[in-house]
C-alpha cells in the first residue's frame, strides 16, 4: 500500500492514525489548524502557555492523553498542519498550504472532517457581537479571551450550558442562558440519558453549577431579534408568550452541531437523509467505510456523536482500512468497538430529545430575516422563489437566489434555508435535498486554482474559429 | 459606534507585544494572538459586508463562516480568524479606495 491519508486532527483522526502507525503503516495526517485536537481540544498558540485544566475542564485528562499518544507517534506520521484539502477529484486531494498549492494522490483516505455549530438565526445575527457558541469557546480555549464583557448564550445543544459555565469560571458576566428546548423536554430525555450515566451526570453538575452562580436560565425560551447601534446591545426574546429583553455586549447562540460533508461529497460518496441529525449524511457501514471503495468516514464529520465517541469511530474505520488493504486485524478489538458505539449512538438520540430544534422556526422567521449572511439574501426573497418558480428543491433555490453560493458555501445558511424551503413548499427536509459541494471548499487564491487546472490541449489551427 | 472591545482577554502571560496597524491608526496586540483577536481586543469591527455595508466582527472562530476576511494595506486578504499577528501587519476594515 503506498499513500493513505487523513484528514482532520481531532479525536477520530488522531485515533484512527494510532490505529495505521500500530499496523507499520506511515499515514499522511492533514490538517487546517496549526496544532492537533480538533475543535473539542483545540490549542491555543504555543506561546500562549495555559493548563489543560483551564482548557479543556472535565474532558483534560482524555485532551492530555491524546496530545500525548500523538506524540509518540509523530516519528511514524507524516503531519501536515496549516494545510487546506480544497478538491477532491480521480483519488486526488488538491492541498493549499502556506498560499501554495500541491496535489497528494491517495490509495486509500480516511475523513474526520468534524463539525462546526448548526445555527438557525434570528433577526440582528449578522451585528458585531453575535458569535456562534463554538466561537465564544475557541475565544477562550485558544486564544484566552471572552466574547462580553456581557454576554447571553443563546439557542439549543449540551455546548449551550458548558460553554455557559466555562465563561463563568474564567469570569465572564453571563447575563442569561436561555434555552430554546420547552422544559418537559427533561423528562422525555431522561430514561434515554442514563445509556452514559457519567456524561449524565456531568450535565446535571453544570445546571447546579450555573444556578449556585447565579445565572438566570430560561427553558421554551423563543429569540426574537438583538439589536444594536454597529454592535450588539440587547436580546429580544419571548418565555410563555411574554416578550422579554436582555441587555449585552455578546451572544453566543448555536442548535447543536452539523457535520462538515462537503469533502465527501467531493470523493463521490453516497448520502442519505439521516433523521436524527435532520441533514444529509454520507452514507457508512457500522465500520465507517462510505459507498466509495477506499474512502472512510468518522467522527463529528460523518455524523454527530460527540468526540468519545468519534475516537472510537476513528479507530474502527482504520480497522477497516487495515482489513480491506488485507491486513491482520483482531476480530474481537474490531467488535468491541463497533459495541461500543452502540450507547453512543443511543445517548445522541436522547440528547435530541432534551435539546430539539425549534420546530415552528421556520414559520415564525420573519421575512426580513438575512438567512445567508455572505450575501444577505432574506427569508421573504426564497419564498418569493418558491412561489414565483414552484421550486422544491435546494440547488434550484440557489440558483434563483444566490443562497449558499457565498464565501461560506452554505455551511451557515444551509440549515435555515432547507427549512424555509419545505416550509414554503409544504414539503419535508428530506425533499428538498441538500446543496451540492463545490471546489474550492473554501475560498483559495484564483492563481492556486489557475495553477491546478488540467493543461489543455490546444485547439488546432484548421479547427479554430477565429 | 461604540469603540469598546468585543473581546476580553483572561490571560495574557509573559508575552511579547506586537505592533501593528488598524485603519491607519497603531496598535498593539500578542504575540499568539490570532489577527481577529487583536483586532476585536481594540475594537468591534474587522469589516462591512460587500452588500450592505454593514459592519462585521466575524462568526465562527474556527475557518468556516468566512465572515472574517480584511484587507491589509498592500492589497493582500486574509482571513483573521485563523492568520496570526505578525508584527508590523497594515490592517484595514474597509475595502481599498
Amino acid at each position: 500500500m503506498s499513500t493513505v491519508v487523513i484528514v482532520g486532527a481531532g479525536p477520530a483522526g488522531l485515533r484512527a492514525a494510532e490505529q495505521l502507525v500500530q499496523a507499520g503503516l506511515r499515514p499522511v495526517l492533514i490538517d487546517e489548524a496549526p496544532r492537533i485536537g480538533g475543535q473539542i481540544y483545540r490549542q491555543p498558540p504555543a506561546t500562549l502557555q495555559r493548563r489543560p485544566a483551564d482548557l479543556y475542564g472535565f474532558e483534560a485528562g482524555k485532551a492530555t492523553a491524546l496530545f500525548e499518544r500523538f506524540a509518540a507517534l509523530l516519528p511514524n506520521l507524516d503531519h501536515r498542519p496549516d494545510t487546506l484539502v480544497w478538491q477532491i477529484e480521480d483519488r486526488t486531494l488538491h492541498l493549499l498550504s502556506g498560499g501554495r498549492s500541491q496535489t497528494l494522490a491517495f490509495d486509500a483516505l480516511i475523513l474526520a472532517t468534524g463539525a462546526t455549530d448548526r445555527v438557525l438565526p434570528f433577526p440582528g445575527w449578522t451585528l458585531p457581537g453575535v458569535f456562534t457558541l463554538g466561537a465564544a469557546q475557541v475565544a477562550l480555549k485558544a486564544q484566552a479571551s471572552l466574547i462580553g464583557p456581557r454576554v447571553v448564550f443563546a439557542g439549543t445543544g449540551p455546548l449551550l450550558y458548558l460553554v455557559a459555565w466555562q465563561y463563568v469560571q474564567a469570569g465572564g458576566q453571563v447575563q442569561a442562558v436561555l434555552d430554546t428546548a420547552p422544559p418537559e423536554a427533561r423528562r422525555r430525555a431522561l430514561p434515554g440519558l442514563l445509556a452514559r450515566p457519567a456524561v449524565a451526570a456531568k450535565g446535571a453538575w453544570l445546571l447546579a453549577r450555573l444556578a449556585l452562580a447565579g445565572v438566570p436560565v430560561r427553558r421554551g425560551v423563543q429569540l426574537q431579534r438583538a439589536e444594536g447601534e454597529g454592535r450588539v446591545s440587547r436580546l429580544h426574546w419571548q418565555q410563555h408568550g411574554r416578550p422579554q429583553s436582555t441587555e449585552c455586549d455578546a451572544i453566543g447562540f448555536g442548535h447543536g452541531l452539523r457535520s462538515e460533508t462537503q469533502l465527501a461529497d467531493l470523493a463521490g460518496c453516497a448520502f442519505d437523509f439521516d433523521p436524527l441529525d435532520q441533514a444529509w449524511l454520507p452514507r457508512r457501514d457500522a465500520a465507517g467505510r462510505s459507498s466509495v471503495p477506499g474512502v472512510y468516514l468518522a467522527g463529528d464529520g460523518a455524523a454527530i456523536l460527540g468526540a468519545d465517541a468519534a475516537e472510537l469511530a476513528g479507530a474502527r474505520a482504520a480497522l477497516a482500512l487495515l482489513q480491506d488493504c488485507g491486513h491482520p486485524v483482531p476480530a474481537a478489538h474490531a467488535q468491541a468497538l463497533e459495541e461500543a458505539l452502540v450507547p453512543q449512538r443511543r445517548f445522541r438520540e436522547s440528547l435530541e430529545t432534551l435539546c430539539p430544534l425549534p420546530a415552528d422556526w421556520a414559520a415564525q422567521a420573519p421575512d426580513a430575516l438575512v438567512v445567508c449572511r455572505c450575501e444577505e439574501v432574506t427569508a421573504g426573497e426564497l419564498r418569493a422563489c418558491v412561489a414565483e418558480t414552484g421550486t422544491r428543491e435546494m440547488n434550484r433555490l440557489k440558483a434563483h437566489t444566490r443562497i449558499g453560493m457565498g464565501r461560506c458555501q452554505g455551511r451557515m445558511c444551509a440549515p435555515g434555508a432547507s427549512r424555509l424551503l419545505a416550509q414554503a413548499a409544504g414539503c419535508s427536509l428530506a425533499e428538498v435535498g441538500r446543496l451540492r459541494s463545490q471546489p474550492p471548499v473554501k475560498p483559495v487564491p484564483i492563481a492556486v486554482l489557475g495553477a491546478s487546472a488540467p493543461q489543455v490541449a490546444p485547439v488546432p489551427e484548421d479547427q479554430r474559429d477565429d | 459606534m461604540s469603540t469598546k472591545p468585543l473581546l476580553q482577554r483572561v490571560a495574557i502571560g509573559p508575552r511579547q507585544s506586537v505592533p501593528f496597524e488598524l485603519d491607519g491608526v497603531a496598535c498593539s496586540g500578542f504575540e499568539g494572538d490570532t489577527v481577529l483577536t487583536a483586532v476585536l481586543a481594540q475594537g468591534a469591527v474587522l469589516r462591512h459586508s460587500e452588500f450592505s455595508d454593514a459592519p462585521r466582527a466575524g462568526f465562527c472562530l474556527m475557518g468556516a463562516c468566512q465572515d472574517c476576511w480584511m484587507n491589509t494595506a498592500d492589497g493582500q486578504r486574509l482571513r483573521a480568524c485563523s492568520t496570526l499577528l505578525q508584527a508590523g501587519m497594515r490592517l484595514s476594515t474597509r475595502w481599498p479606495a
